[in-house]
């Protein structure tokens, strides 16, 4: 956890020198604390000071990357256990695990279509994020051959699974330094373990089932033999018990700021489940509840694309409105006699529109008011969308240089201020149209 | 070198409220059984540092209209129930619901606007088919909700019925019609913790204990506001175990409602292929915005598909098997 000033000031000679560049010691702590300075600026500090403020710089959960490139996760560095204290910073990563016994056509399919998948949801990409290939064979050397099929493929992140170090060593060679997650080291092989992780530079799981103390000790130990980037399996594999691990996980490195277990926790959501929606089920418990990386064993867009706006909704910013610019916004190409909507610049309700009115083919205008960011209900019960903004609106984005008619279509759900409306756009056509986004296209097809 | 981790424990000072719907003949209703929920002293299923006495409830939503609105795949599932409120309760139960919310939608004003009366007997005809405790909710009107729930009130006297929803603007006729014949009441507030305990406040000024008063944060579905509801309810939670004594109420989210107004349940032509198929997703639409629910403080749960159902109860149950 960051010191506050006051606390970084207690730590520093208290000189007021002046060498660092500041006039006091304490004004000096001030920069520290909002990261506006570095330490090295002070030729006095202590050794012990220098520590003290190091350990407290470093963040509780370490941020750790899987792969390398534009495609890389990272994951971690996570500072609340509510999202509603800040906001949870790094979304998990979303993997799907194949095994090297599918025949290698099969194989190679089914990484090309994880890999081509991509849906857009509220202007945000959505996609998964990497795979992981377990050498189910338990042959090395079909290991090796699988991981190259993959890495040839696509250049998304992979995590290699395999309990004999030889495998790995075997694999990690068709890798290329692309970092990727090795799973995993457990007490009897992680001396092995580490030493590939340390040699390609990649992040190493640890795994101990069940045992918080052991699978700290664990870390203990990967961590003497020079891995920086470790992963967490705490073995939990119910919905219950991986509820409680991960908890006891996330509160132990926040609250008692315990470094052997702050790091991201991957998970198996597959191999407690009795049916890919269960499995669905316990992937989305972990979102919301601490995973770093998530190992699916099933990939159908059905669960996956409820998964990926499940993990865009959790990790949205709770202290910003998310919302889109005001304005006249042209849609289809349309014309001076196109129809006019108007709604609000909270983004889910703008994307909902601006969808259906895409779809639907018709060129449309639509005007969008500042409502703060608040969706149609809610804006106009706190008076951000009422007809004087509607018509300030018309006017602010020159709406008439546009288009010839004077026909406004309000949303349904505010059919209420109609009359006011007339009232502050006079000679205006105020028509309502539908309650929800899904039927403006069947409304614009008998707007005239 | 050896390392040895200690859990960490909160030590929470409050307690949600137990509440209890539904009574039998031995407390004066026809019920079977009846269901309480409530009385955690930790947040939803960390049973290392607390109690969860009562699993969270599932109710199945009927209306005493045919539901036209309703996705074509709630309408296939359900059948020819859908235009019986009696039948369609009692199949209801048969699906492993534990409690029935019927909402009157008969009674909108721009439906069938029927009256006090048909909402009296709707209610008897239901409660006579299932021996389930009973939600009753308006169509959504002020002046409707408060006409047929007091009717609904008086011909339930003694069953402790739960009335929906009492919101800022709309309340006293339905606390009082609660007070008058022993029921219970949901509050419903705009995502907002403040409201919420205000709301309480106002029903608790006209003396109705928070024993019967569940309270609705307003659910947002997947993708739809989800994380605002989410949000709220861990702080509501968080807050009743704290000891904010107007936020120690049960929390009851209409999830089915919510999930199926999603395009993603609703419809299925011009959607991208990506989007999976029809009938899986929309079901996974509902299940997860109900378990992610209960991650955050749901203790009852108003689900629309029967599939819904099996999948939800299940997930409660591994939930609270430690």
């Amino acid at each position: 956890m960051g010191l506050s000033g006051l606390q970084i000031y207690k730590l520093l000679p208290r000189t007021n020198c002046k060498e660092c560049g500041f006039p006091t010691c304490l004004a000096f702590a001030m920069k520290l604390a909002a990261k506006q300075a570095e330490l090295s600026a002070c030729p006095y500090v202590s050794e012990e000071s220098k520590a003290a403020l190091a350990a407290a710089s470093t963040p509780p959960i370490r941020l750790v990357a899987v792969g390398s490139g534009d495609r890389k996760v990272e994951v971690g560095n996570e500072t609340v256990l509510f999202r509603h204290e800040k906001t949870f910073f790094h979304q998990p990563g979303i993997f799907i695990r194949l095994k090297d016994t599918l025949p290698l056509p099969d194989f190679e399919a089914a990484v090309a279509e994880i890999r081509d998948y991509s849906v857009e949801r509220v202007g945000i990409e959505l996609f998964v994020d990497g795979l992981a290939v377990e050498n189910a064979s338990g042959d090395a050397e079909t290991f090796a051959k699988y991981v190259a099929a993959v890495h040839a493929k696509t250049d998304r992140p992979l995590v290699l699974i395999t309990s004999d170090p030889a495998s790995m060593a075997a694999a990690l060679t068709e890798t290329n330094g692309s970092a990727p997650l090795i799973y995993a080291a457990t007490p009897d092989t992680w001396e092995e373990m580490s030493k590939l992780a340390v040699e390609h530079k990649a992040p190493l799981a640890v795994r101990v089932d069940g045992d918080l103390s052991a699978l700290a000790e664990l870390v203990e130990q990967v961590k003497s033999a020079g891995v920086d980037d470790i992963v967490l399996d705490p073995g939990a594999r119910e919905l219950s018990s991986s509820l409680l691990a991960l908890t006891q996980l996330r509160r132990l490195a926040l609250k008692k700021n315990l470094r052997a277990l702050g790091y991201p926790i991957v998970t198996f959501p597959g191999e407690g489940a009795d049916s890919p929606k269960e499995e669905l089920v316990q992937a989305a418990q972990q979102v919301a509840k601490y995973a770093g990386i998530i190992i699916m064993d099933h990939f159908d867009p059905a669960s996956i694309y409820p998964l990926l706006t499940l993990r865009l909704n959790i990790y949205t910013d709770p202290q910003k409105p998310i919302q889109v610019s005001p304005g006249l916004y042209e849609i289809s190409d349309p014309q001076p006699d196109s129809p006019l909507l108007v709604t609000t610049n909270f983004s889910l309700t703008y994307f909902s529109v601006a969808g259906e009115v895409e779809a639907s083919g018709k060129p449309t205008w639509l005007l969008v008011a500042d409502s703060e960011g608040m969706s149609v209900l809610t804006a106009w019960a706190a008076g951000k969308f009422d007809a004087e903004k509607i018509a300030k609106s018309v006017k602010q984005f020159n709406v008439t240089d546009k288009i010839s008619h004077k026909k406004i279509t309000i949303p349904g759900l505010v059919s209420t201020i109609s009359g006011e409306l007339e009232e502050e756009l006079p000679d205006w056509d105020i028509l309502v149209g539908p309650r929800e986004a899904m039927d403006i296209a069947a409304y614009l097809k008998t707007w005239h | 070198m050896p390392v040895t981790v200690e859990i960490e424990k909160e030590k929470w000072t409050g307690r949600v409220r137990e509440v209890t719907l539904g009574a039998t003949s031995e407390d004066g209703g026809t019920r079977r059984r009846v269901v309480t929920v409530g009385g955690e002293t930790t947040l939803p299923f960390l049973s290392f540092e607390g109690e969860m006495p009562n699993p969270p409830a599932v109710a199945l939503e009927i209306q005493d209209r045919y539901p036209e609105d309703w996705s074509d795949l709630l309408k296939e599932a359900w059948g020819d129930v859908l235009r019986d409120p009696a039948a369609w309760a009692r199949r209801a139960e048969e699906y492993g619901a534990d409690l029935i919310a019927l909402k009157l939608q008969s009674a909108h004003t721009e439906g069938d606007n029927t009256d006090a009366a048909h909402a009296a007997s709707t209610a008897e005809a239901v409660l006579a088919a299932t021996g389930l405790p009973l939600i009753v909710y308006g169509p959504g009107q002020v002046e409707k909700d408060n006409e047929v729930l007091l009717a609904v009130a008086e011909a339930a006297k003694g069953e402790r019925v739960v009335l929906g929803n009492c919101e800022e603007k709309n309340y006293r006729t339905i606390v009082a019609a609660a007070l008058a014949h022993d029921h219970l009441v949901i509050t419903k507030s705009p995502i907002d913790v403040n409201l919420a305990k205000q709301l309480n406040i106002l029903v608790t000024d006209m003396r109705l204990d928070l024993d019967r008063v569940l309270v609705d944060p307003t659910t947002g579905a997947l993708g739809y506001g989800l994380e605002y509801c989410y949000s709220v309810m861990e702080r509501l939670r968080v807050a009743a175990l704290s000891g904010d004594s107007m936020t120690q109420q049960p929390l009851i989210c209409t999830v089915g409602e919510e999930a199926w107004r999603a395009k993603e349940a609703k419809v299925n032509e011009g959607v991208p292929d990506a989007w999976g198929d029809w009938e899986s997703r929309s079901l996974n639409w509902e299940v997860i915005t109900a378990t992610t629910m209960l991650e955050s403080g749901a203790d009852i749960l108003v689900l629309r598909h029967p599939e819904s159902v099996k999948l939800v109860k299940k997930t409660i149950a591994s939930l609270m098997a430690h």
